[in-house]
């Protein structure tokens, strides 16, 4: 599917700015070359295809789904669903979280959705195709979603409403009249040049941690010597995915950045599982989010919030470990 | 009568990029209305709204959760 785009950096490198294929710098321009276009053409469709997705599944209608029809228990895995299609900006979750509080969606179903989200996203899958390839995706998909799901379940089992903020735990009492979602009637046409701007912004808004990602992973490629991870890492022990998660839990990266680098981690030896699990400690939790989610809940809300995700996601790196 | 414009956003780069838009609009065909940024949480949670930013226009949720593009302000404001 990318032949023609190896050919054009084979091209572009070796022919037009005469680098040597056999040197270093050579082969790391290409690599460089290589994966940002490949990355950046899979993140536009991606990111285009889901913005067409939203469009006519916007986050209010959604909310009224979960709401309104009785789902047995599985409301936690289509909350988790839902957070892994609707685009994320950690900017959007306190709004989000108190939107669905507030329209009467239990604690533990609103946390599906809070833990899926970032997880994952359109940003993450264009990454993880373009690094990984469509089976990693899946699993990767599969396993946030389920992730999700069984955190919120797991959270909604303790009673955390009264560890929420005061003025949550007001907004809540006083049950302000919900605006009735009106939907807006457009045609698709109509709405495409909103879905491909959309797109663009999206793209443009990573697009410098995507070089980064790349050229960081690049210059370790050349760098890094084979198997310097797994000296450390990899070996398999059992304690090595709790390590790479809690040194991942308070550090933020999107993935947009990560996903080039644990790629390189996967290369050198660390399992896919522990990269995996050290990724969605990144993305997942960190300081900053803890700071947003403050606004909304007591410290020991987010302590057990973080614990118990942090736990689930240390699970989640050994049973991939067993089964990759 | 001057419009009251207010932009939702506890300050992410969509929210500013609303900013901007809005700003420009209202400079190039010279709208009387003030603008106004709402960055506390709690204040914007009072319009119910999930997602930001949100373009508020005399106290109406107009747009929320993107980026409007100069013309979709400019006839929102007419």
């Amino acid at each position: 599917m990318f032949n023609w785009l190896q050919h054009f950096a084979d091209w572009f490198i070796y022919s037009v700015l005469s680098i040597g294929a056999e040197t270093h710098l050579g082969v790391a321009l290409n690599f460089f070359v290589y994966d940002t276009l490949k990355i950046l053409i899979l993140l536009f469709v991606i990111v285009f295809i889901m913005g067409i997705v939203n469009a006519y599944f916007p986050i209010e209608r959604l909310k009224d789904y979960l709401n309104k029809k009785k789902l047995y228990g599985l409301e936690y895995f289509f909350s988790s669903i839902f957070g892994a299609i609707t685009p994320f900006c950690s900017c959007s979750s306190v709004p989000l979280f108190i939107g669905f509080v507030q329209g009467g969606i239990p604690l533990g179903v609103t946390f599906s959705f809070l833990i899926t989200s970032p997880l994952v996203n359109e940003v993450a899958v264009a990454m993880f195709i373009g690094m990984f390839g469509v089976k990693a995706t899946l699993i990767y998909v599969a396993s946030g979603i389920l992730l999700g799901t069984i955190g919120g379940w797991l959270l909604g089992k303790f009673n955390l409403e009264p560890l929420l903020s005061d003025w949550v735990k007001q907004i809540l009492e006083n049950k302000m009249q919900q605006a009735q979602f009106e939907e807006e009637h457009k045609t698709f046409y109509q709405r495409l040049p909103e879905i491909t701007n959309g797109a663009w912004d999206i793209v443009k808004s990573v697009l410098l941690y995507v070089i980064i990602g790349i050229a960081i992973g690049a210059a370790m490629h050349g760098y890094v010597p084979e198997n310097f991870f797994s000296a450390y890492l990899g070996g398999g022990e059992w304690w090595t995915v709790p390590i790479a998660v809690l040194v991942a839990v308070p550090m933020y990266a999107n993935a947009a950045g990560i996903v080039p680098v644990i790629q390189v981690f996967v290369a050198k030896g660390v399992p896919l599982g522990t990269a995996i699990a050290f990724m969605m400690a990144t993305v997942g939790l960190s300081i900053p989010e803890a700071t947003l989610l403050k606004k909304v809940m007591s410290l020991k809300l987010i302590a057990i919030f973080f614990g118990v995700i942090t736990l689930c996601i240390i699970l989640s790196g050994y049973v991939f470990n067993i089964l990759l | 009568m001057s419009k009251v414009i207010k932009i939702l956003g506890t300050g992410c780069p969509k929210c500013k990029s609303m900013t901007n838009v809005v700003k420009d609009v209202v400079k190039e065909h010279n709208i009387d209305a003030t603008i106004d940024k709402v960055e506390d949480i709690m204040e914007i949670m009072k319009f119910n709204i999930m997602t930001t930013p949100a373009l508020v226009i005399d106290d109406v949720v107009t747009i929320k959760g993107r980026v409007p593009s100069k013309d979709e302000v400019l006839k929102l404001l007419n």
